[in-house]
């Protein structure tokens, strides 16, 4: 008798997409230590000089900038999120939740250059926020939003909560009510409840969304791009002007080895530093 | 919980922040929808005259109508590849074990954490180095490894549904195990598979920094189209797209939402 009946079948296209992924991402590391050849897309011999040349300010700026970015990013985004993920899973009203869940997914689907235009118009000199507090009498001329860290983290936040919702709502959605209702039955206000209760349970969910958040930050592109203006220099603006304005595949390639390395880096710390709280929420 | 003022003013501050909240979503929405009704040409706000011109020119604008038949053709050929692969590779997951199981699944998933700007770069140096050009074959590859991961997800999910005495009920009436297969689990796998390439399609048709890396001017997607006209010319043309995006989005995921609930589809569903 077979016991694993197509299992080649089953198995060897799946073999084959790895097999390409694997060959891209060797590409990739391969040509991170090539020569750059100025005004040719073929490369010299091995070298370490592009990972020697990341030293350098601009450089290792970008990496500092981009993660400072990623973080306050994935901050804000959970501070935002929160409230909401929090309605959508506690509301009685299932109108109310039908609007929030399509109000907040929605925006999941639209990809990143939609959303990144629709700030450009938000954010603009002559654009809502501006006109709005000119008429308002708030500002006396336009308050320059766009080409700003601010601005990109505004619309980076909007970029990520979708995703941070659907983790956090998960995350809550499986608490179980009933140690809220020992906790209030024993005489605990709802604030004491949210802080001591709640908030401990949810705590994987806010890992997950967190992490989560930081990494779709980190490979954001058309956000800093487009509302960066080039003057908010991240990893990913660095490695396409690099590729495309001097066709220095060599140094894009290192730039994004050594990316790639950082974030998976710090979303393992994170892991390791939020472990005592999730080992929290899974004792109580 | 107990009517006393102080809850009373707790539970309504909770509401106003949450409508905040919900604002600072659906603000760029509601802009972008004003201003593709904006007569002139500059992006000001708020519009002095009113006209459905944008549209047209979203219309007629050769770039993007090319840019949704390729996007289109990238979707529809990358998404059914995925799933293909996707689904025979997570029901090989979910009952065999053979070698190298966990390495193939654990690169097969890597997608979901490596910025789509480094396997883009990585799939078009490959390419150039093998000397092929930037086809569509280059894009949908790179499509297929970038949405696997979800068609891989939704199947397996179903498969954890699957009450598999249906197939040992099939096995020992003597069905061979390929009519197993055909009439058994994947009639069972329907919608899991249905829901894992609509998913993954979504976001193929939407995917900007992978393709930006590997289309050439010939195979450029709508995204990169738009991208790419945002670059050059500053008039409301690129809302009235965006509406038209926004429009359709919501109108499917209403749908979905109303006859397959949304919230179960996304686990998010209160217990």
């Amino acid at each position: 008798m077979i016991k694993r009946p197509f299992l080649g079948w089953f198995v060897s296209p799946a073999g084959l997409a790895a097999l390409g992924l694997t060959a891209a991402m060797a590409a990739v590391f391969q040509f991170s230590m090539r020569t750059y050849i100025p005004g040719s897309l073929d490369v010299g011999g091995f070298t370490l000089q592009n990972f020697a040349a990341m030293l350098r300010p601009l450089y290792a700026f970008a990496f500092w900038n981009t993660i400072l970015l990623c973080f306050e990013t994935a901050a804000f985004t959970l501070i935002l999120a929160f409230p909401l993920a929090y309605a959508l899973v506690r509301t009685r009203s299932s109108a109310v939740r039908s609007f929030i869940l399509i109000a907040a997914v929605t925006p999941l689907f639209l990809g990143e250059v939609v959303r990144t235009y629709s700030w450009m118009i938000v954010l603009g000199n002559n654009g809502f926020l501006n006109t709005l507090l000119v008429k308002l009498g708030l500002v006396e001329r336009p308050v320059q939003m766009m080409f700003t860290a601010g601005g990109v983290i505004a619309a980076l936040v909007h970029v990520t909560m979708p995703i941070m919702v659907i983790m956090l709502a998960a995350g809550l959605s499986h608490i179980d009510r009933n140690c809220e209702k020992a906790a209030e039955s024993l005489g605990a206000g709802p604030i004491r409840v949210f802080l001591t209760i709640t908030l401990p349970l949810s705590m994987p969910g806010i890992v997950a969304g967190f992490s989560t958040a930081f990494a779709w930050t980190f490979s954001a592109f058309a956000t800093p791009q487009l509302i960066g203006g080039g003057r908010v220099s991240t990893v990913s603006t660095l490695i396409y002007q690099l590729g495309f304005s001097s066709f220095n595949f060599p140094f894009a390639a290192s730039l994004s080895i050594i990316g790639l390395a950082l974030s998976l880096a710090v979303i393992a710390l994170l892991k390791q530093a939020t472990r005592p709280l999730e080992r929290l929420a899974s004792a109580t | 919980m107990k009517r006393s003022p102080a809850n009373i003013a707790l539970r309504w501050s909770g509401r106003i922040l949450v409508s905040a909240i919900l604002l600072f979503v659906l603000l760029p929405g509601i802009v972008v929808a004003v201003t593709a009704f904006n007569d002139r040409a500059i992006l000001a706000f708020p519009p002095q005259a009113w006209s459905l011109r944008w549209f047209w020119r979203a219309f007629s604008y050769s770039d993007f109508g090319r840019g949704f038949w390729n996007g289109l053709t990238v979707t529809l050929w990358a998404s059914s590849i995925a799933l293909v692969i996707g689904a025979a590779f997570a029901i090989a997951i979910h009952r065999y074990n053979f070698v190298l199981k966990s390495l193939l699944e654990g690169i097969l998933l890597s997608p979901l954490i490596i910025p789509h700007y480094t396997i883009g770069l990585g799939v078009l140096i490959l390419a150039s180095q093998a000397g092929t050009g930037r086809g569509f074959p280059l894009v949908i590859l790179t499509h297929v490894l970038l949405v696997l991961p979800f068609v891989m997800r939704s199947t397996f999910i179903s498969l954890e549904n699957l009450d598999s005495r249906l197939e040992l009920a099939a096995s020992s009436l003597g069905a061979t195990p390929g009519r197993i297969l055909l009439t058994v689990t994947i009639p069972l796998l329907l919608p899991g598979l249905l829901s894992g390439w609509l998913f993954a399609a979504i976001l193929s048709f939407n995917e900007f920094t992978a393709t930006l890396f590997v289309s050439s001017q010939a195979t450029q997607t709508l995204p990169v189209a738009m991208y790419n006209y945002v670059r050059e010319f500053a008039d409301p043309t690129l809302a009235a797209l965006s509406v038209i995006y926004i429009a359709v989005t919501a109108l499917l995921l209403s749908f979905a939402n109303a006859f397959l609930g949304l919230g179960k589809i996304l686990n998010v569903d209160a217990h």
